[in-house]
């Protein structure tokens, strides 16, 4: 009754019993989350990190096999810096800059990414998704033993909710029978296809592309560059698009686009999925089949996050097909969103509206990457005769002159969103000031003596001061910002001005717990301060 | 007042129609549709004004008779 549905990478959470099970009464965790892929994972680093009681209750008992997401995006990494997980997954992931585009038997042309300087994270690491995942057990198992509140419960599955104005009550499923549960709240992160959405007859609605993708991962011993390589209708025939790209531990990603009337079974076997290599390949390379699967994609997501006490995150909530690499790097964009604005509230310094914007602004952030993913699947498989025309014409023309290039759509990398024009933020007054940096970015890192300036931000409110005087702290209706103060001086390479001030002299930052600009001003104005202060924690906009 | 230009503005009209006519000379249907698709990205490009481009699309859609 409790099979596994997919083989482990790493059993790190094998089941044990919990005195919860043998409880007279249901036992009231603060925050439940259903799933423990990497969002749901992420979520409880998040809470627990702040010192709120976290449950995560998983199916299995530790991480799935094949890697699924292979692209990790530097906000994606910024994010799992705060937690304090991204190092390992520098050091194990393949870094990259460089991608060639290819049209049949020929090259239309290369890009270099071209990372701009200062910053700690590079634009993309490669890593197999079961590291990334490991990484963030790691963390948590290292939080544990610090005394973060954080309990992950292997082979504990959710079979069905009640759902109450102030609490949910779960009825959960493990080896030794079943056991009720109950939560404050409860967070769904159980995966695209969320069994807790089902549950709540929720809907997911978006579309369906009528493709499907096989799957390879290799490992060679032939030396193929550390680039992206990306076929149109290559010359070998072995799929109507084909991406190869490298991975850590020396394997290589081949994703063939197969059409969609294929039949599964008889493409997986391996002398079919060999077939398609050799084809593409040649016939002299050596290769091991480390891991394959065949995928349709979907670009699809919820009308709302956030249903009363239960709130989705990651996959469950929003669905993109993969080019250009948006599924788990929006959904820590979520588990950043979310994590300080339901510590606020649990802790009572915010009120329950704040958990509101958590939706209107991930929702957002869902819009762009499903807008950005459907057109790139759409230039990557034309829907029509006349699509498919104008695509090779794109093609045809970029080979030959630069002004067709950018609009050679293989997937548009994943950076996040600015929360342009929503209820949290304050005043952009900053004359002359940074687009990069308006009102609603995640913050630019920049370098900052021999570190960077992201790790000091985040976790809190953050009133940033370069060339400018503030307070050392202000505190607001029992939320307090600290000030770092800065001067344009403090980076001898002119980042930080050039991110920070433009035009303008002197910048005073209020920056969010998720290191997203709440408002600017070119001094520091107390009442103005204050203002945005409570506006960004949901307590709305002085009139 | 319309951003696009709906007034005559090429020179020697019929002398571009005709090398527009003869640029398909000898081309299958398949690759004039993909030298039309050449040339309508190349002129998009030239153009570059996204508001003329969108009014240009509007103007060229099929209207109800
Ligand atoms: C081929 C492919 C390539 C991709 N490439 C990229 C990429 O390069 N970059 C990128 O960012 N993203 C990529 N993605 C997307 C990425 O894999 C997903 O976005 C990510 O796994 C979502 O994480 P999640 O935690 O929300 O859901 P999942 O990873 O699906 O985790 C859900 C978890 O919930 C558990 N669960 C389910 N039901 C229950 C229940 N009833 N009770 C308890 N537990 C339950 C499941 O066992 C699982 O552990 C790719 C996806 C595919 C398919």
């Amino acid at each position: 009754m409790l099979d596994d549905r997919y083989a482990l990478a790493f059993r790190l959470y094998p089941y044990e019993h919990s005195p919860d099970q043998d409880a007279e009464a249901p036992v009231r965790h603060p925050v439940v989350v259903q799933g423990g892929g990497p969002i749901g994972v992420a979520m409880a680093l998040d809470l627990g990190l702040q010192g709120i009681p976290v449950l995560v209750l998983d199916d299995h008992e530790g991480i799935g096999q094949g890697s699924r997401a292979i692209c990790f995006a530097k906000r994606c990494l910024e994010i799992a810096d705060r937690y304090g997980a991204a190092e390992p997954m520098l050091d194990k992931g393949v870094v990259w800059n460089l991608g060639k585009v290819f049209h049949e038997d020929r090259k239309v042309y290369e890009f270099n990414l071209l990372p701009e300087a200062g910053h700690r994270f590079p634009a993309f690491i490669n890593l197999q998704q079961p590291y990334f995942e490991k990484f963030l057990v790691e963390r948590v198992r290292e939080a544990q033993a610090a005394g973060a509140p954080i309990e992950i419960r292997g082979k504990n599955r959710v079979q069905s909710v009640e759902i109450f104005d102030d609490h949910t009550r779960l009825q959960v499923e493990t080896p030794e029978g079943g056991y009720v549960l109950e939560a404050d709240w409860l967070i769904g992160c159980d995966g695209a296809g969320s069994p807790l959405r089902g549950m709540m007859g929720l809907d997911f609605d978006g579309r369906v592309f009528q493709d499907s993708f096989l799957i390879a991962d290799i490992t060679m011993k032939a030396d193929f560059p550390t680039e992206r390589w990306f076929w149109f209708e290559p010359w070998h025939k072995a799929g109507a698009s084909t991406l190869l790209h490298k991975q850590p531990d020396g394997v290589w990603r081949v994703d063939f686009q197969i059409g969609w009337d294929v039949d599964r079974k008889e493409e997986l076997k391996e002398e079919n999925v060999r077939r398609r290599l050799d084809a593409m390949l040649g016939p002299d390379v050596e290769y091991e089949l480390v891991w394959t699967s065949i995928y349709t994609f979907q670009c699809r997501r919820m009308k709302k996050f956030r249903h009363g006490r239960v709130i989705f995150a990651g996959d469950s909530a929003h669905q993109v097909s993969p080019f250009g690499a948006r599924g788990a790097n929006s959904g820590m964009q979520d588990v950043d969103n979310l994590g300080w604005k339901l510590g606020m509230v649990i802790r009572g310094e915010a009120p329950d509206a704040l958990l509101d914007s958590y939706c209107a602004e991930r929702r957002h952030g869902a819009d762009e990457n499903i807008l950005n993913s459907t057109r790139s699947t759409d230039f990557i498989t034309p829907k029509s005769k006349i699509s498919h025309v104008f695509r090779n014409a794109v093609l045809d023309l970029a080979q030959e002159y630069e002004f067709a290039r950018p609009l050679v759509n293989s997937g548009r990398l994943s950076v996040p969103c600015v929360y342009d024009g929503l209820p949290l933020n304050g005043p952009d007054a900053l004359p002359g000031g940074p687009l990069r940096s308006r009102v609603g970015s995640p913050c630019p890192d920049a370098p900052l003596g021999n570190g960077f300036l992201l790790p000091q931000l985040g976790g809190r409110f953050t009133i940033l001061t370069v060339d400018a005087e503030a307070p050392d702290a202000v505190a607001e209706d029992g939320v307090t910002a600290t000030r770092l103060a800065l001067s344009a001086a403090d980076d001898t390479t002119g980042a930080l001005a050039e991110r920070y001030l433009g035009a303008a002299m002197s910048a005073v930052y209020l920056i969010r717990p998720d290191q997203h600009v709440a408002a600017r001003w070119d001094r520091y104005d107390e009442p103005a301060l204050r203002a945005a202060l409570r506006a960004a924690c949901g307590k709305g906009h002085d009139r | 007042m319309t951003i696009l230009t709906t007034t005559p503005n090429i020179p020697d009209g019929d002398g571009f129609y005709s090398d527009l006519i003869a640029a398909h000379d000898g081309l299958s249907d398949d690759e004039s549709a993909a030298l039309n698709a050449r040339l309508i990205l190349i002129l998009a490009n030239q153009i570059g004004d996204r508001a003329v481009l969108t009014a240009a699309l509007d103007a060229a859609r099929p209207k109800p008779r």
